[in-house]
């Protein structure tokens, strides 16, 4: 522990049991379960927002960079706080109250996209000890709990009594349902791979090779997938067909306003992140930095950044890829997209979760083929 | 509370040409004195809103491509924040009325308008939208946009260049700076069009608009 | 001429025929539909192209100006003229069996007019609202604004269609129909979308995501421009034209100086002439770079449509720096123009024609090529040529049906017959088609102006005019090729200073009309991407 320490300074696994060992020795165990319960929400929740608005600045320099263009400058150093006065507008601004329409189901729509998208980040592992829950069936519960988000946005689309957002929503359940088996496809590819569903086991399984490179060409295959279906899910270009804006307006959310379309919109950005981070945890090696077997020193170097910078960078690498993507592409048709998943998408991702079970069984992944090297245990 | 006080980053009060009409704006509102408190507070969130006006471009005619000629790579809204063109009203803060209204349009236009979250403003850009510009004498041309809207900043130009885009949105800023939302300082909110009061009983008509539950 | 004047005499014995500026046909409303249809059947030289459509008035009589072409030779037109004398219940007969694009301007002299057209299936206003007040194109409207009060209440759209139809005993039938049936869904796209290109509005049933049937619903940004043109001089006209559509300021607004002084027989120094044409050019370019933009920017691809802005700028600095105006080009005047170029001038335009091309290339690698464009833009939105020609679709979008409409090459005008082009032909007559066209069209434009620059002559630049310009009495008609395609003006002169009639031959009309037909039985997503890819402007429908 002392070695860890002395070679992490950074890490914050440090304080995070401090805290711990102060609370417990203070209080009875249920009350220090409680107190720690309630600051972990609260810090999942700054976070959340800090990271939907570092988000939406960051989105909206890097396609100003693609446009041609500066972007948000003039509030704070290059525009950094631009995301923050845009908070501050959202916050106050009326909320409609729209006449005949399904009340109820109007303003719970938008508590189900940010509970299912808060419920999702709440498993993402930043880093060493900096997650907050371990689930043993992590993945299995990302998939659960994000796929509760398109109940929001069918329910937007048909309480808002208006055919725009009812087209809208229709069109993000045919696209979710399709894409949500793919990305489900594309993760057990990686489960079979690794045996785990754990986020904590899959990124120390990733030691000194990751998913995406142990599988050879299925991992990579189950990888882009993943990427694709992501994209598709969280309803960005080019398949940002329930809010195509040139044709929809602004899909399903068009009767939102104030904070009710704040949580939509933090909802879209954070889900960027949400589907980034799982890509990284899961094929990129989450929070484990770089490690080359043999090279010791160099090793020991690469631990001196703390691991959630490490899970940080290549979550931004990931997103800058998406927002490439979304600025390059024009929009895909509703049957385009539609074959895309079922004809070409689909059957290559079941075609591939065999090829993964036959490299699993025949132990031809590059870890079964160098176990001196590669292999963590 | 002087003009002089409201800071728009790179650009001092006296570099505007027009100051008389918003410094007589500001005596209106601040008539009846200023709370201190709420007064701070209201800055902050004054600079929150100044800072992130999402514009819903109502283009019309040519005044709407010197808009978009704006939002794009030579001028760049996006530097003032005002990047984010909302197309459903709902979520916009400010609608820039691009180009001729007409007698068909006009009902859409005040229903578009009735659509929008408040606080909302209107900037009239171009001579159709202040005055029917040279179409003034048409059958059809509805003489400027504020016989149905209450515009806040007009700007001249037929089509205005981007540049004078900025600069009124600018001035709208400095608006907006000047008002205060918690302590309700807004004028010409209540703004009803004569073509909304019935002119045999002299009551308002219901439009039957979706707007608001009063 | 002669056998087209033995045709006419064939189909209708008792035609008037008289040799105008062009050959003038005056016939019997009655009549009028055989004479048409004999020329339209004419095997050798078939007038199958209707260019205009123009309502009179004519104070005694309220008729239609026919002004008909062949697609075979452009240059050949015909002018049929018939009037009723009836001013309560006027009444003429349809063409709308032959020229499709007879439908909508037939509604629009409907809305203007009063007179109603027999077997027209659609007889509702076309510009106006429903329930407007008088015909303000006749002479005799009553202007009190009392009577078409502006209103902000949100009014009905009526689903009803009134029509007159004549039956087989040669009876005529009112009746009405409706335009959707009780269970369609209807979306309203528009007027206020983000896409479609200004504030058109097009009723759309649909079945799922596919478009069952469209209706279109114009006049949003009806200014009534023809009205005002006729108690203005024709110098303060000209400022109008670049209203219309005002991507093709410069080019609509050259139509409009030649007609008048074509019939006021004004020379014009030759400077004037190159400065003219290489503006048009460069306007044509922005137009199409704007086409190419929002075309773009419907499928989704908002980066191109930032790209296409950025290079449409450099044109209209060279615009900003010859004239002050970027959009509106203030440039052509009668007589010549009104400014003469910057001694930078060559220069700029010289160092934007290679960065131009470069620009192509990189357009072609960022989206032509790309596959989700691809499956967007091929086999979607198919116009076959003979309703392109029935519609009378010109500009790109006709040449990529395979009609060749080129205004420049069949009718040449200004100094077109001295330069060298291509005109641009595909025959899919899909979205990508015009795509692709407007994309060679740049290039063609660049070509011309390349042959241009380095020869403009020294001299003046605009012809003395005199002060008080007043046209010979006539009927005059000029035809240009503008961004959109076939962009005419019609000026009937009664001697004053002031036009009797003015009309302008709108292309974009052409190409929302033939909206419903090429929509039909495609995605909603297509109908926003072939509505770019028809490319129309809104003010230049609506005047």
């Amino acid at each position: 522990m002392l070695l860890l320490n002395y070679s992490q300074p950074l890490e914050l696994s440090g304080i995070i049991e401090s805290v711990d060992t102060f609370l417990r020795t203070n209080m009875s165990p249920g009350w220090a379960t409680f107190v720690e319960g309630v600051i972990v929400c609260v810090a999942i929740l700054a976070l959340y927002c800090i990271i939907a608005l570092a988000l939406i600045y960051i989105e909206r320099k890097i396609t100003a960079f693609f446009q041609a263009r500066l972007g948000p400058n003039r509030l704070g150093p290059y525009g950094v706080i631009q995301s923050i006065a845009d908070m501050v507008k959202i916050l106050i601004k009326e909320i409609i109250h729209i006449n005949r329409s399904d009340k109820f189901l109007f303003y719970a729509a938008p508590f189900f996209v940010i509970v299912s998208s808060f419920l999702a980040f709440g498993v993402i592992p930043f880093g060493i000890d900096l997650q907050a829950i371990d689930f043993n069936i992590g993945v299995f519960f990302y998939t659960a709990a994000s796929s509760i988000g398109i109940i929001g946005v069918l329910l937007a689309g048909w309480s808002s009594n208006n055919k725009y957002s009812m087209l809208g929503a229709m069109r993000s359940g045919a696209q979710f349902v399709s894409y949500e088996l793919s990305a489900g496809f594309a993760l057990m590819t990686i489960v079979v791979l690794s045996g785990t569903m754990q986020f904590s086991e899959l990124v120390e399984g990733q030691r000194y090779c990751w998913n995406l490179f142990n599988g050879h060409i299925s991992s990579i295959i189950a990888f882009i997938i993943f990427m694709i279906s992501g994209h598709a899910e969280t309803n960005r270009g080019p398949f940002d067909l329930p809010e195509a804006e040139s044709e929809l307006t602004a899909g399903y959310h068009t009767e939102y306003s104030g904070l009710t379309f704040g949580f939509f919109y933090l909802a879209e950005y954070l889900n960027m992140f949400i589907y980034c981070s799982i890509a990284t945890t899961v094929f990129l090696g989450g929070w484990m930095p770089i490690q080359i077997p043999g090279l010791d020193a160099l090793n020991e170097v690469m631990w001196y950044i703390p691991s959630y910078v490490w899970f940080f960078g290549k979550t931004g690498l990931l997103i800058f890829l998406s927002l490439w993507v979304r600025w390059s592409f024009p929009r895909l048709r509703i049957d385009h997209l539609l074959n895309l998943e079922w004809k070409y998408l689909l059957p290559i991702n079941l075609v591939n979760l065999l090829v993964m079970v036959v490299i699993v069984l025949t132990d031809t992944s590059l870890a079964g083929l160098f176990p001196s090297l590669l292999a963590t245990n | 509370m002087d003009v002089k006080d409201i800071k728009i980053k790179s650009f001092p009060a006296e570099e505007f040409k027009d100051n008389d009409s918003l410094q007589e704006y500001i005596n209106e509102l601040n008539k009846n004195g200023t709370n201190v408190i709420v007064g701070k507070l209201d800055q902050m969130v004054n600079w929150g809103r100044a800072n992130s006006l999402w514009p819903l471009a109502f283009a019309t005619s040519c005044c709407g491509i010197e808009f978009m000629s704006a939002a794009a790579a030579h001028y760049d809204l996006a530097r003032f924040g005002m990047e984010v063109t909302r197309n459903s009203p709902r979520q916009a803060d400010v609608m820039v009325v691009a180009g001729t209204i007409v007698n068909k349009m006009t009902p859409l236009l005040r229903r578009v308008y009735d659509q929008m979250a408040e606080p909302k403003y209107v900037v009239a850009m171009g001579g159709c939208a202040i005055s029917g510009g040279p179409f003034v004498n048409s059958y059809n041309v509805v003489n400027g946009a504020d016989k149905i809207l209450p515009v806040d900043i007009y700007i001249p130009g037929c089509p205005p260049r981007p540049e004078s885009l900025f600069y009124g949105l600018l001035q709208l800023q400095r608006q907006v700076k000047a008002e205060g939302f918690f302590e309700k300082k807004h004028i010409v909110r209540d703004y009803i069009p004569e073509t909304l009061i019935d002119p045999n009983t002299g009551d308002s008509i219901d439009p039957e608009i979706q707007g608001p539950e009063k | 001429m002669k056998d087209i004047k033995e045709v006419i005499l064939d189909a209708v014995s008792n035609a008037v025929i008289e040799e105008k500026q062009k050959l003038t046909v005056t016939v019997e409303p009655k009549q009028l539909h055989s004479l048409l249809e004999a020329l339209y059947n004419n095997p050798e030289l078939p007038f199958d192209y209707l260019i205009s459509l123009i309502g009179m008035d004519w104070g005694d009589k309220l008729g239609v100006i026919y002004l008909l072409s062949s697609t075979k030779d452009l240059s050949k037109e015909i002018v049929v003229i018939t009037a009723t004398a009836d001013r309560e219940n006027p009444l003429l007969y349809s063409v709308t069996d032959l020229y499709g694009t007879a439908h909508l301007n037939e509604r629009e002299i409907y809305a203007l007019y009063g007179i109603r057209f027999i077997n027209n299936p659609d007889m509702r206003r076309f510009l106006l609202r429903d329930d407007w007040n008088g015909f303000p194109f006749r002479k005799d409207y009553d202007e009190n604004p009392d009577l078409n009060p502006i209103t902000v209440v949100s009014q009905e759209i009526e689903d009803e269609i009134p029509r007159i139809i004549e039956n087989e005993k040669g009876e005529l039938v009112e009746e009405t129909v409706h335009v959707f049936e009780d269970d369609d869904y209807i979306i309203n796209i528009g007027p206020q979308h983000p896409s479609t290109h200004g504030v058109m509005h097009f009723r759309t049933a649909l079945e799922g995501e596919i478009v069952k049937k469209v209706d279109v619903i114009s006049g949003y940004i009806h200014r009534g421009i023809e009205k005002l043109c006729e108690n203005m001089t024709y110098p303060q006209i000209l400022h109008f034209t670049d209203r219309l559509d005002y991507m093709s300021a410069n080019i609509n607004r050259h139509a409009l100086c030649m007609c008048v002084e074509k019939a006021a027989e004004i020379e014009i120094p030759e400077r004037a002439e190159y400065i003219r044409v290489i503006m048009d050019e460069l306007q044509r370019i922005s137009s199409h770079l704007l086409a190419w933009s929002s075309q773009c920017n419907d499928l989704g691809a908002t980066t191109a449509f930032i790209y296409g802005i950025r290079e449409r700028e450099h044109v209209l600095d060279i615009f900003d720096k010859t004239c002050g105006g970027r959009l509106i080009v203030n440039q052509n005047v009668v007589g010549g123009v009104m400014f003469d170029i910057y001694p930078d001038f060559q220069k700029d335009v010289k160092a934007f024609i290679p960065y131009m091309r470069k620009s192509l290339i990189q357009y072609d690698k960022f989206f032509t090529h790309n596959a989700i464009a691809l499956g967007r833009m091929v086999n979607v939105g198919i116009l076959p040529i003979e309703d392109a020609i029935s519609y009378g679709v010109t500009g790109p979008a006709g040449r990529a049906s395979g009609l060749s409409c080129d205004v420049r090459l069949h009718k040449p005008y200004s100094l077109y017959n001295k330069v060298e082009f291509k005109e641009v032909i595909r025959t899919k007559g899909d979205s990508y088609a015009r795509y692709q066209n407007r994309l060679d069209e740049i290039e063609q434009s660049l070509h011309i102006i390349e042959q241009l620059i380095d020869n403009i002559p020294e001299g003046p630049i605009v012809a003395k005019v005199k002060p008080v310009l007043k046209l010979p009495e006539g009927q005059y008609f000029q035809s240009v090729e503008a961004g959109k395609g076939e962009f005419g003006v019609f000026i009937e002169s009664h001697g004053d200073k002031n036009p009797y009639r003015v009309k302008f031959r709108s292309p974009s009309m052409a190409a929302v009309s033939v909206m419903p037909l090429i929509c039909k039985g495609e995605k909603l997503s297509d109908l926003i991407g072939i509505s770019g890819s028809m490319d129309f402007v809104i003010p230049d429908i609506d005047r």
